[in-house]
């Protein structure tokens, strides 16, 4: 599939992964990279974009699904636009991890894997981050927020929400 | 931004560039960045290997196989391309190093795959970086395209006849493919499930080529063992242990940071002087010595050197350096059911003794910990973890028990404290899930 095709993502995603599929000795390497790269984009690995993967690698769909349930950072359902991330493993745990999950729970008003009715957040209890010298840490879609207290919080969330009425 | 920290009990070696903007080409090349490579290119495969040998530079990965050794398996001759692959999946918890060296210093794992590349006859160089660190593999797709740009890397790199191409390659979301067989299987596009060893990578590894696997740490030290040469850097080290190593102190420590310090420093120095002591001036009730895998220590247990031989005679492991600190408040069969709770999650299924082994440890952990266990349920632990080890195709297995093994015979006396029904003596937080 070339990018100018129909597509179900933008030109400038099209045109990266029409480049990504021929950077590696085997076309297959590319699958990982650019499911993720999809779900960035679309929000989620939704039945069309597992189509547009597999043609895109010359694969079987079932193929494709077979990889991407493999790993915890690909999701097939939709998330909001700000994924929350807070990671409670050991390091973070020992340094409030869970006390900053809970805030997050109380500011959103939602749980583990949900999302506020508006799609702006969603919140996601998570392994490890690589953040564990700086903990607390939490990571919004790739951004780290590190070495955080509960009270830091709403701010965080306050300047994501500034990102929109920004935009707006 | 990830804090940087000092000490100077610290031997700067590999993160002597830290914070001075190497991750910029230019700069890197102002601090005698691309030399070791060039000079290796002169000297030749033999010549690396003997070096890397020499130093005493061991895996930076958790299993501490010496590196020169690991190289030298590569064979002369293959009908296949031959590949350098850098693991930088970092995700054991209590590890963050990688993350900082490819912050701060992308062009050292750079010029390391080089010298990889160089001393077994590799034209390709993959780095893969764990899917969570995406702002740092756009650091080191900028760095890659730079040493293109330069000619470091290409079809004649620094103007010679030899061919050198680097690749990077995210992940997304796995903790057990940072091991070797399992990477190699994500970077084919599959599941990152283990394969059966042998054959060994350093025969048949990547795409059935021969290849060599590196932790990024191992990687972005290699052009500073060149540079300071292989006797120096090998004099900083302890016996059998050359150099210095990244230490990841976390958890209840005053000054938490990554710390480079001289391969078997003391561990009781490292937590008392350069972490600063307990957190609050709390007492210490134990130490993980080498990211959550590793089984723990009690406080007389710490005046030890962190090198991987005497850990190791210790009853646990120096893994991937990351030290966590736990003080006297925390609840030890909390801290394990977070522990086991990781590995049930990260468990691929494959094998059925990790599957299995890891669901069945965190069950019995929860209920546990929520005042519903009975005495068997201590030996049962135990039973369950002893009989996951060695029985599975990759080590997710051995990880997921060592640890609960230490904490049950170690603490054998805070277990019993939660029997009969009555509340976890610390936590805040009992849940029972649904069993």
């Amino acid at each position: 599939m070339s990018s100018e095709t129909m597509s179900l993502f933008s030109a400038k995603l099209a045109a990266r992964l029409d480049a990504l599929v021929l950077k590696y000795p085997l076309r297959r390497s590319a699958l990982v990279p650019m499911l993720l790269y999809a779900q960035d984009e679309i929000g989620y690995l939704s039945d069309a974009v597992i189509a547009e993967v597999a043609e895109r690698i010359g694969i079987t769909e079932l193929d494709v699904r077979n990889v991407a349930t493999y790993y915890s950072m690909l999701r097939f359902k939709p998330a909001g636009k700000y994924n929350v991330q807070v990671c409670t493993n050991i390091s973070c745990m020992l340094r409030g991890g869970y006390e900053i999950l809970e805030r997050f729970e109380e500011e959103l008003g939602i749980g583990h894997n949900s999302m506020t009715p508006d799609g702006l957040f969603s919140l996601e209890e998570v392994e490890c981050i690589g953040a564990c010298c700086w903990a607390p840490a939490i990571q919004v879609n790739y951004d780290f927020h590190d070495e955080l207290s509960p009270e830091q919080v709403p701010e965080i969330l306050a300047s994501y929400r500034g990102r929109e009425t920004a935009h707006a | 931004m990830p804090r940087l920290v000092s000490h100077p009990d610290e031997v700067k070696i590999v993160t002597r560039r830290f914070g001075q903007g190497a991750a910029k080409i230019e700069r890197y090349i102002e601090l005698g960045g691309y030399e070791a490579a060039k000079k290796c290119l002169a000297q030749g495969p033999e010549w690396i290997i003997d070096e890397m040998k020499a130093s005493g530079l061991r895996g930076r990965g958790g299993a501490g196989f010496p590196t020169g050794l690991k190289w030298s398996f590569v064979p002369k001759q293959s009908a296949k391309p031959k590949y350098v692959l850098v693991n930088g999946d970092e995700s054991e918890p209590g590890t963050c190093k990688d993350h900082l060296i490819f912050l701060h210093d992308p062009h050292a794992v750079i010029e390391g795959t080089i010298i990889a590349g160089l001393a077994i006859g590799a034209k390709t160089g993959f780095i893969y970086l764990r899917g969570e660190y995406r702002y740092l593999l756009e650091f080191m797709e900028k760095a890659v395209a730079d040493a293109y740009a330069r000619g470091f890397l290409g079809t004649h790199i620094f103007g010679s006849d030899t061919e050198f191409q680097i690749i990077t390659q995210t992940g997304a979301g796995a903790y057990e493919v940072g091991e070797e067989s399992a990477l190699m299987e994500s970077l084919e596009g599959k599941r990152g499930v283990p394969r059966i060893k042998p054959p060994f990578p350093a025969v048949v590894g990547l795409y059935g080529g021969p290849t060599v696997i590196n932790n990024a740490e191992t990687i972005a030290t290699v052009p500073h063992v060149i540079a300071m040469g292989a006797a120096a850097y090998a004099a900083v080290g302890s016996v059998r242990n050359g150099g210095t190593r990244l230490f990841g102190l976390s958890g209840h420590v005053e000054r938490p940071g990554v710390y480079e310090l001289p391969m078997g420093y003391n561990l009781r120095k490292m937590i008392y002087e350069v972490g600063g002591g307990v957190r609050g001036g709390r007492g210490l009730k134990a130490v993980v010595p080498g990211g959550s895998s590793t089984p723990v220590l009690l406080p007389e247990e710490i005046d030890i050197g962190m090198d991987f031989d005497q850990v190791g005679k210790a009853g646990s492991m120096l893994g991937s350096g990351g030290v966590v600190v736990i003080d006297d408040q925390t609840c030890i069969v909390e801290f394990a059911l977070r522990t086991i709770s990781f590995y049930q999650h990260e468990s691929c299924g494959w094998c059925i003794p990790c599957r299995e082994g890891t669901d069945w440890l965190k069950k019995s952990l929860t209920r546990f910990h929520a005042g519903f266990g009975e005495t068997k349920d201590i030996d049962n632990i135990q039973y369950l973890a002893e009989n996951m080890m060695g029985r599975t195709f990759c080590p997710l297995g051995d990880a997921a028990a060592m640890p609960i093994l230490g904490f049950v015979k170690k603490f054998r006396k805070e277990f019993e404290e939660h029997l009969g029904g009555k509340a976890c003596p610390f936590a805040k937080r009992v849940e029972l899930a649904v069993i």
